[in-house]
């Protein structure tokens, strides 16, 4: 009988185990970072991450750019929530500057963060249940994020890369057509939400994919730097819009989520969780904006000329309004010196902006702390052990985005 | 009580003597510099403390002053006390020459990335680090981009002339 296996050369060790190269670019990765796996069969034995793909020197572009600019860089970080990062960085900028903001601004702000986070959160819920096989409710959700994006439209005008808001407040006042589609959104949402808990929550096979895959201890998470809906789902109570209250959240009455295994199923269901908590917030802050009248009614910026652009039809004809406008658009206004540290709860956790100015017009150093780089590191741990499928839905269940991680 | 930066302050004077110095608290952030030669002992000692407890490292990025002869180099780390919510800086600064600082990871698995990262861009050498090699630029790549000697833009380029709005030109 002749022997079927291949010879191998003389005193070379025989390889038991198979190297999968997964990435750079791969439908299942939802985003461009590359894993090498070392594979026992299924069973992952190591992993090991390259990542900086899409790297594109944020922090070096910033240094040459006065704040207003550095927005448009946000907006590339966590794409499924750049709103979020936008009001960020704006709310970093007025630290620094000492600008207060209006309460209406603050509830503006708030419904659309809040509304950010449900998109985010969104997608990363029913991206996990793409990667177990469930196409249904990530259709059926596209639906509402696509209502999100429309009331982003209607502030801003853009959908994805929102540059939503300035310095201050927002570029302009929310018109009619905003607030009906946010009346909209909160009347049909809900339903939405349960029947899409329905497809995933209680579904057998779902959870037995994803119960006990992908596990991390609390100690463990918080030794890696973990922070939003991953840490909270190993029961850490960890959120920023409490512990630090920034824009008014002081005002607003919510819960927050918590697991306690860590794994991808309670990652998913504190997700799911917040997002309920996202609505009533939303709610709240509608209820609050509604209560403004008159005069009031109508503010959606701090007076701020010195960075806050001027209404266009000011700058034709009156000159204090011109000179500040050419002042703006020439970044020619030096900022105070100081060092600010300022951090908002992003769709993946802390999203912190670490500005150092030296009296310029441009940020000496901005350092952004993604909290995607920091928590994927932990990819190898989580994943160790188990089965290449269930490392596909923790990658998802995780929110990895390349944009935030690259930086 | 609450864990007030005065409190904190006096604990780390008392433990370091005068070699923790610089206290200032911009925008109500304790900030202090040690020197690089204790930089985990400080840490250590801000983790294990009873009532420190500084045991989730936040952030930690360089920054480089070319001006600052012999210290050009800032390694800074934001750490977090999360029972009491208080937060701290460190800033630990080292000459451009020989930037060794010992690395944090011991400590703190999250320092591993972040310690590549701020390596790969500012060229600091953490000692004792597993694995510090280039994370987001290119392996070969053999200069440190983030430090200020590097212009963004290339300063020989003509064809944008900033003397048309009153600045630079000749």
């Amino acid at each position: 009988m002749t022997e079927h296996h291949i010879k191998l050369p003389e005193g070379s060790i025989e390889k038991t185990t198979t190297t999968l190269n997964l990435g750079p670019t791969h439908p299942a990765t939802h985003g461009v970072f590359q894993n090498i796996l070392e594979l026992d069969g299924e069973r992952i034995v190591s992993a090991e991450q390259t990542v900086g793909y899409i790297h594109r020197a944020f922090e070096k572009i910033a240094e040459r750019r006065p704040l207003y600019q550095i927005t448009t860089l946000t907006d590339r970080l966590n794409y499924c929530s750049s709103p979020i990062n936008n009001m960020g960085w704006h709310l970093t900028c007025e630290k620094l500057l000492g600008i207060k903001t209006p309460k209406r601004v603050d509830y503006l702000r708030i419904i659309i963060m809040e509304l950010a986070r449900i998109s985010d959160h969104l997608i990363c819920n029913s991206i996990v249940g793409v990667d177990a096989g469930a196409y249904t409710g990530f259709l059926y959700v596209m639906q509402y994020r696509e209502l999100i994006y429309e009331i982003y439209e209607e502030v801003c005008g853009s959908r994805l890369t929102t540059n939503i808001g300035r310095i201050g407040g927002f570029e302009r006042n929310f018109n009619d057509i905003a607030f009906q589609k946010l009346e909209k959104f909160l009347r049909e949402y809900p339903r939405v939400l349960k029947e899409f808990e329905n497809l995933f929550q209680r579904n057998r096979i779902f959870m037995e994919r994803t119960m006990s895959t992908g596990t991390i201890s609390a100690e463990r998470a918080l030794n890696y730097g973990f922070t939003g809906p991953n840490l909270r789902a190993t029961g850490v109570d960890y959120d920023i819009r409490v512990h630090t209250a920034y824009c008014s959240y002081e005002d607003f009455q919510f819960n927050i989520p918590v697991g306690n295994t860590g794994d991808n199923y309670d990652r998913w269901l504190v997700r799911s969780q917040e997002m309920w908590q996202s609505l009533s917030i939303i709610e709240q802050a509608y209820h609050k904006v509604q209560e403004f009248k008159g005069a009031e009614a109508e503010v959606y910026h701090a007076d701020v000329p010195e960075y806050y652009l001027p209404e266009k039809e000011d700058v034709y004809t009156k000159m204090e309004a011109l000179i500040w406008h050419f002042k703006i658009i020439m970044g020619e206004i030096n900022m105070p010196a100081g060092e600010v540290y300022n951090s908002v709860e992003g769709g993946n956790g802390e999203l912190g902006f670490y500005l150092i100015s030296d009296g310029g017009r441009t940020p000496y150093r901005l350092h952004f702390r993604r909290p995607c780089f920091i928590y994927y590191q932990a990819f190898e741990e989580l994943t160790k052990g188990g089965m290449l499928s269930d490392a596909m839905i923790t990658m998802s269940s995780l929110n990895i985005i390349a944009g935030e991680m690259d930086g | 009580m609450a864990l007030t930066n005065e409190h904190i302050k006096q604990k780390l004077i008392e433990k370091f003597g005068d070699q923790v110095k610089n206290f200032t608290e911009p925008y109500d952030l304790l900030t202090f510099e040690s020197p690089k030669e204790i930089n985990l002992k400080v840490l250590n000692f801000l983790y294990d403390d009873e009532e420190l407890k500084f045991r989730f490292l936040t952030d930690l990025c360089a920054v480089h002053y070319p001006d600052k002869k012999g210290k050009e180099l800032a390694v800074v780390y934001h750490l977090h006390n999360l029972v009491d919510n208080v937060r701290i800086r460190l800033k630990v600064f080292t000459g451009i020459e020989k930037p060794d600082v010992y690395t944090a990871t011991g400590l703190f698995s999250a320092a591993n990335w972040m310690e590549r990262e701020t390596y790969d861009f500012y060229g600091v050498n953490f000692i004792g680090h597993p694995n510090l090699k280039r994370i987001l630029n290119v392996e070969e790549m053999d200069y440190f981009p983030m430090r200020k000697e590097f212009p963004l833009e290339d300063q020989t380029r003509t064809d944008k002339d900033d003397e048309m709005f009153g600045r630079g030109g000749n």
